[in-house]
């Protein structure tokens, strides 16, 4: 039996009800009707806001970094090349538990606790799109294996491959053409944002920087329609990148390898080049390093290690070593004297060993001197002075010309600026003269000044790289000629703007030139004499040598020898011996190639240094004339 | 027994004979129907798109349609006295088994919503009372005259907060807001005065910061998320930044089914279930949403003219609080999607994927359906 359904249906009932179901509609109608003016403003009125956010939401400019540029030497060696390195990344908008994730491939791979800090420096730092942030920057074939086999259950991590520098001669050609090292935050403020896009590396020393927009390329760009787990589905366009150039250089990778075995462990610096066109065919410094390690990241003790070293092996000494010239500044100082006429060929001076400014006590000693042999080189024209290297004829000399003219007349070889076309980050050196003194040392220029000047010490600062520059003026007779890396390239580089050349040396006459050149190819070939009448380098170098080599000896002191006492390198400590220099041309006729060789606290400079040119002029020379 | 009010009280074109319509012969009422079909068959499309073409789901969609609908018209034929006799015992047994879902319920999603029969399948009670809390009001209230006093009122709200707080509590936001929904809905027609109304709204604000710190934190989350979703935009602002993008970024007439690059390509979560309107709205505009609209109002209209139409009481009480339900569902859903209300679990009514309300909702037309053409008990 139901109970009464009819009491309430009464028609005021009816009536409140159909009152109560109106109001019903009208809210409901007015909510709808408030729906639809929603709609209306996200479709119609903000129609553009949201497509457009649609549409950065899909599509995704990838940038497609460009190959960089291959280096090759003069030979068609190449030098640099690009290779496959696999990085894991981290596809953070994938990770769901990134601790998680992390200590699963900390079991399964060593990740170190740098990688680990850099990664999260990358993590806090980032701020755009999702984009995949480097874990550990190289993995080996074994641990690509084992991230691939266990990929299932490491969603978010990916191995990428990028191509990367690689230097086939390693420490070889360090110093010569430089290396690319990882792009840091620091760089990118300065870099183009686009360009740099994707790229990694960017050239940071030698070559590799010098050249560095040609050899980067241009960054392409690739639109894909990315879902929201970052998946690429489809390329909606492409513009490719383009390559960088390549290059060759004047390096000659034979006479490289032989300028680093001339040298072998002993710290010092060749430079050769062709003095005809400036070409520079080896570049060596030594102690060198490992580019590759710039590549591929090494641990903070390794990098410690390099920089802090004492033997410096990040010092590019062929460029950046300044020393003193010592005794290779006679030449130079011969042409000085001749062109400001304060000597001629035929002037003979009395050498004793011993030198004495008027009015003062200090002696200033030959080079051979010592406590129980005064030594000296008796009767000395410029000729004989040059091949004996005679500091009291110099002494002599210096003083006659003073200061000022002297330091003039070594700048147009080159000293106290950079003559290099593309060689990045040379030191221009050091020229002395009053004004220089008086503004970085606040001392006035005394006439001892000019006597250390005279056989290349006090304050005379010069690299290798100037040395063998000055020996090509000699080598080219006054004609001077700016040392460059680059032989050749595809298309012209925007680097490629060489500054003018060079106004030849003015001063001394055709004749003097030749007179020069005779005299230093004495310090080589004039043998046979007997003691204290060969050339200084004769004994070393000059004996069954193929060609005539031009050349000039230096010694170098690093510490000051007290007032009569001698030299003696087992009192010194191995870092404050003399350095050694030889610089040298040959054929003395028609120079082919100019080579300074130094070597850090070698000794002497005939004995240590010209032997180390003699080798690297043969490796040049020899196979062209077996080849003829 | 006022059997003169009866014979009055009849549709006049039924009155003393017999339609030969078949669909009326069938207990069915043809605009409803009509309405409901256009509207499950639109949605067909729409979820067929969100679900990437995977003809599987949508077969699977649509079987559990036509479940539902065969459910409806075997629930029209029933009388609407059956229902009024069934209700205390459905209530209780639904509230039951909501006790028996916080006891030993499935956790899924760090939430208890189901209960696992014999392993067999899986039964979510709280679907089950969308349906029994408006027909328990409405028996409550249905031999009592209107505007009811304050203790039929306590009874009833009482009535409906049990198992509305059964469902909060596992948590489930969305069908309780429903559930409840259907509840007041019923109170609000039986006549509760302006007043009370009044005292109810100052009471619901003056419980407000109470209400907030009963909620669960990812709930608080959502809410704070709609006045600001720049703030995480990877976060708990993803789902709103991605839903108006694809509503917006659809424009007039949207980019054509199937095109929709935000739900496509997967920015759109839930995109097949709760946040299906970003889809329909993406790839068919703000006309496929309009029309959508319309559809609903269309049914709500007819819901609502069949409760006015109704004989007793409890027929229009229960009428119009299942179409009260319906309407809160797909205004919730829509207002959610397009930003306007903090998300909650509440799908887009028939054409969200997923069978339970589906099922639910038709089963509820159906009761509505034995309301509007069975005049007798």
């Amino acid at each position: 039996m139901p109970p009464n359904l009819f009491i309430e249906d009464r028609p005021a009932e009816r009536r409140a009800f159909a009152r109560r179901t109106l109001i019903l509609f009208v809210i409901m109608a007015g909510l709808v009707v408030g729906l639809l003016a929603r709609m209306l403003h996200l479709q119609v009125w903000q129609y553009e806001k949201y497509r457009t956010r649609s549409d950065e939401n899909r599509i995704e400019v990838v940038p497609v970094p460009p190959a960089r540029g291959l280096i090759f030497d003069r030979l068609g060696n190449r030098l640099v090349e690009n290779r496959p390195v696999f990085s894991l990344t981290l596809a953070l908008e994938r990770v769901d538990d990134l601790d998680q994730l992390l200590a699963d491939l900390s079991a399964l791979i060593p990740i170190s606790t740098e990688d680990l800090e850099q990664f999260e420096q990358r993590r806090r730092s980032h701020r755009r799109r999702p984009e995949p942030l480097v874990l550990k920057a190289t993995l080996d074939e074994e641990e690509i294996a084992v991230l691939a086999v266990n990929r299932h259950r490491l969603i978010g991590a990916q191995i990428e491959a990028q191509i990367a520098r690689h230097y086939p001669y390693g420490d070889l050609t360090a110093h010569a053409i430089g290396s690319v090292r990882r792009i840091t935050a620091e760089d990118m403020k300065t870099l183009g944002r686009v360009r740099y896009r994707r790229t990694n590396f960017i050239g940071k020393r030698g070559v590799e920087k010098f050249y560095e927009r040609s050899l980067h390329g241009e960054v392409g760009n690739k639109w894909v329609e990315t879902d929201a787990y970052g998946r690429h589905r489809q390329v909606l366009d492409f513009h490719p990148p383009t390559a960088g150039q390549n290059i060759s250089l004047h390096l000659d990778i034979r006479v490289q390898i032989a300028a680093a075995a001339a040298l072998g462990e002993r710290r010092g610096a060749v430079v050769a080049f062709d003095p005809k066109s400036g070409g520079i065919l080896a570049l060596v410094s030594n102690p060198s390093y490992d580019p590759n390690l710039f590549v591929t990241g090494m641990d903070p003790a390794h990098y410690q290690a390099l920089t802090s070293s004492r033997d410096a092996p990040l010092l590019n000494r062929a460029v950046n070593g300044l020393y003193a010239p010592g005794s290779t500044i006679k030449p130079i100082l011969g042409l000085a004297a001749l062109t400001h006429g304060v000597v001629d060929w035929q002037e003979e001076i009395v050498d004793r060993g011993a030198f004495r400014l008027p009015g003062q006590k200090r002696i200033y000693r030959d080079w051979n001197w010592t406590p129980t042999n005064p030594g000296g080189q008796g009767i000395v024209n410029l000729h004989r002075a040059i091949y004996r290297s005679s500091n009291i004829f110099f002494y002599n000399m210096g003083v006659r010309l003073q200061g000022e003219r002297m330091a003039a007349f070594f700048r147009q070889f080159g000293y106290g600026e950079v003559t290099a076309v593309d060689v990045a980050g040379t030191s221009p050196g050091v020229v002395p003269d009053a004004v220089w003194k008086q503004g970085t040392k606040g001392e006035p220029w005394y006439p001892g000044d000019n006597v250390n000047l005279s056989i290349g010490q006090g304050d005379l600062l010069v690299s290798p790289l100037q040395v063998a520059t000055a020996a090509a003026v000699l080598a080219n007779r006054g004609r001077r000629v700016r040392p460059r890396m680059l032989l050749t390239s595809g298309r012209p580089l925007v680097e490629d703007d060489p500054p003018l050349p060079l106004p030849p040396v003015s001063g001394p006459s055709a004749d003097d030139w030749e007179r020069m050149v005779d005299a230093m190819e004495a310090v080589v070939h004039r043998g046979d004499y007997g003691y204290g009448q060969n050339g200084t380098a004769w004994y070393y170098i000059g004996r069954g040598i193929a060609y005539r080599m031009a050349g000039k000896s230096g010694t170098a002191q690093v510490v000051e020898i007290k007032q009569g006492q001698k030299y003696e390198e087992s009192e010194h400590d191995e870092y404050s011996r003399k350095h050694a220099w030889f610089m040298a041309f040959a054929p003395a006729d028609d120079p082919e190639i100019v080579v300074s060789v130094l070597v850090e606290n070698g000794g002497g400079g005939s004995s240590v240094a010209a032997p180390v040119v003699r080798d690297v002029m043969d490796a040049y020379l020899l196979p062209q004339v077996a080849a003829l | 027994m006022n059997g003169q009010d009866f014979i009055r009280d009849l549709p006049r074109t039924e009155a003393g004979s017999v339609s030969r319509n078949p669909v009326r012969q069938l207990g069915i009422d043809a605009i409803l129907w009509s309405a409901l079909i256009v509207v499950v068959i639109y949605g067909l499309f729409v979820l067929y798109s969100a679900v990437e073409k995977d003809s599987e789901a949508l077969f699977g969609q649509l079987l559990r349609i036509c479940l539902g609908l065969a459910l409806m018209v075997a629930a029209a034929q029933l009388r609407p006295g059956f229902y009024l006799r069934v209700t205390p015992a459905l209530y209780l047994f639904g509230t039951a088994l909501l006790g028996a879902v916080l006891l030993f319920g499935v956790e899924v999603n760090g939430s208890r919503r189901w209960l696992d029969v014999f392993g067999l399948m899986r039964f979510q009670p709280s679907e089950f009372m969308k349906i029994a809390v408006p027909l328990m009001v409405a028996w409550h209230f249905h031999d009592k005259p209107m505007s009811p006093s304050f203790k039929e009122l306590v009874i009833a709200v009482g009535l409906v907060a049990l198992p509305v707080a059964g469902i909060v509590m596992q948590p489930d936001l969305g069908t309780g807001i429903l559930v409840a929904a259907g509840g007041a809905g019923v109170i609000l027609l039986a006549g509760l005065s302006g007043r009370w109304i009044l005292y109810g709204l100052l009471a619901l604000a003056a419980a407000a910061p109470a209400l907030w710190f009963t909620l669960q934190e990812y709930q608080q989350r959502r809410i704070l998320t709609l006045f600001n979703p720049e703030q995480d935009p990877l976060g708990a602002g993803w789902n709103i930044i991605q839903s108006t993008t694809a509503l917006g970024s659809g424009g007039l007439f949207g980019k054509g089914l199937h095109n929709g690059t935000q739900s496509q390509l997967n920015f759109l979560p839930e995109s097949q279930t709760d946040f299906i309107m970003a889809v329909l709205g993406e790839e068919l505009g703000f006309a496929g949403v309009a029309a959508l609209l319309v559809l609903y109002m269309v049914i709500v209209v007819r819901g609502l003219v069949i409760a006015e139409q109704a004989t007793y009481t409890f027929g229009k009480l229960v009428a119009g609080a299942l179409t009260l339900v319906f309407f809160v569902y797909f205004f919730v859903n829509i207002a959610m999607v397009a930003g306007l209300l903090p998300v909650v679990g509440v799908p887009l009514p028939l054409v969200s994927y997923g069978g339970t309300s589906a099922i639910t909702l038709l089963l509820g037309f159906g009761i509505i359906m034995s309301i509007c053409n069975h005049k007798s008990w």
